[in-house]
């Protein structure tokens, strides 16, 4: 077994492995590109979505009932199918990992705006705000931790879905096990698995780090024990736990 | 519908065979989490770092897993222990922290009553906490089951037999017809195991249909049956 891991290190040692359009900074890149396209599109998406269902209520069990079933979707049957029925591209699968990504988006937003304090939402409306404000200086501040938990959550299993498209012939770091796999190369497969692995927790951390740094602190603490269901979505883990199901 | 009439047989072997592998870590992940959990609610300390392993790990891709587990543990990579582990893994994140919420959310009274009326601590965890605790332990189940049947087909990409195997071979034949087959098996197979631990929670929980029904479920509970209400639909 300490052969592989030496092999492994080797190979991800090997200058030759950072160089070139098949090179890892490449690959990272690619991998980190795909991901921020995905996002891009499923925020611009599930948030107003989930803004519009938090806040008015309408359409609750529909959203819930959705994001429920395309989380039971499997994220390999969609891709495959998406690229059989529209061809081997960049859209086709980013479509396919839009529609596994808006589920916990959807349900983070969701989740965060009606979690906010009734009572911090009636005192804004009883200041006079109009719906408008009321949305965006009260509740849209308090859900912001839940909502960014969402988006945690979303950001990881699109980077873990995104190793699997390289099967259908894009790129990314999920090329190296593929391409491993085909050569029965077991060192570039495992070097690529380590890769991924760090990238993800690697990109976990900065969401942490941005989360304590920039989201209001206030909305993080815990109240008394009569909100624990709020101060609960409010630690992101828990959220990440409540608001889906499973990394791909 | 004539390609699945005519390999019904493969479809529903390839079903068994993802039906263990997706079972198999539940029912691990079920058997580790609770005695963790336990342990866990020993210090502060503990809890901090059980559940920070957890997410760790729980952050790792699948596909990836799957294939440094081989390394770690010695198998093949074309073992289906591998996939049951990596579920397995998966599984104990999810449900360590389920089945603190769920422990948490027994009230203080009833075990002080417990332990007033002469239980001993493993007999009071059997017939107390644990009951008491069902119903957020079957919430955090049901989220365990969906995913890890979604997750199983990505081990098709290694070679491991199960539904997603229609998913590659439909992909390399360009046959649209059996990627949609696993995919409605995949969903109805979701389906099933649901309705499965929904009977089961009603069988093993009879007292919550007795009274006012929600009114005795903590609210952390209430969240995570939602969302497993609706990975159900």
């Amino acid at each position: 077994m300490s052969n592989v891991f030496t092999d492994t290190f080797a190979w991800l040692a090997d200058p030759k492995h950072w160089a070139g359009s098949t090179g890892i900074p490449v690959r990272l890149a690619e991998h980190l590109q795909y991901t921020g396209l995905v996002m891009l599109i499923a925020t611009a998406i599930a948030v107003p979505v989930g803004l519009y269902v938090g806040h008015t209520g309408r359409g609750r069990v529909a959203v819930v009932a959705l994001a429920g079933a395309l989380r039971a979707l499997p994220t390999l049957g969609l891709l495959t199918l998406f690229v059989l029925l529209a061809g081997i591209g960049l859209m086709p699968p980013v479509w396919a990992l839009v529609i596994l990504t808006v589920p916990p988006l959807l349900a983070g937003t969701y989740a965060g705006i009606s979690s906010v304090d009734r009572d911090v939402v009636d005192a804004a409306r009883a200041m006079g705000m109009t719906e408008l404000q009321v949305l965006f200086r009260a509740e849209f501040p308090n859900a912001l931790p839940v909502m960014f938990g969402g988006f945690r959550t979303g950001v990881l299993q699109v980077i873990a879905t995104v190793s699997v498209v390289a099967y259908i012939n894009l790129g990314g770091l999920g090329r190296y096990l593929f391409d491993g796999l085909v050569l029965s190369d077991f060192p570039q497969m495992l070097g690529g698995s380590l890769l991924i692995a760090v990238l993800a927790i690697a990109v976990d951390l900065v969401l942490v780090l941005f989360q304590r740094l920039f989201l209001s602190r206030g909305a993080a603490r815990k109240p008394d024990r009569s909100h624990q269901a709020a101060a609960h979505l409010t630690d992101p883990a828990t959220a990440e736990a409540v608001v889906q199901g499973g990394t791909s | 519908m004539e390609w699945f009439l005519a390999n019904s047989g493969q479809v529903f072997s390839l079903a068994g065979q993802h039906l263990v592998l997706a079972v198999l870590p539940m029912i691990f992940g079920l058997l580790i989490s609770i005695p963790l959990a336990q342990l866990a609610r020993q210090n502060r300390t503990l809890r901090t770092v059980v559940l920070t392993a957890s997410s760790l790990l729980y952050t790792i891709p699948s596909l990836a897993l799957f294939i440094i587990l081989p390394t770690v543990l010695g198998t093949r990579i074309l073992d289906p222990v591998n996939v049951v582990v990596a579920l397995t893994i998966y599984a104990v994140a999810l449900l360590v922290r389920a089945a603190l919420d769920a422990f948490d959310s027994v009230d203080d009274d009833l075990q002080q009553a417990a332990v007033a009326m002469g239980f001993k601590p493993l007999a009071r965890f059997l017939q107390i906490d644990l009951p008491l605790s069902l119903p957020v332990l079957f919430a955090g189940l049901r989220v365990v089951s969906v995913s890890n049947i979604s997750l199983v087909s990505v081990a098709a990409l290694l070679g491991i037999g199960n539904l997603g195997m229609l998913f590659t071979s439909g992909l390399q034949r360009d046959f649209v017809t059996e990627v949609l087959v696993g995919i409605v098996a995949i969903l109805v197979l979701a389906l099933l195991m649901d309705a499965v631990l929904v009977l089961l929670e009603r069988l093993l929980t009879p007292w919550t249909r007795a009274g006012a029904g929600k009114s005795g479920e903590p609210a952390s509970g209430r969240r995570l049956s939602e969302s497993a209400a609706g990975a159900a639909a």
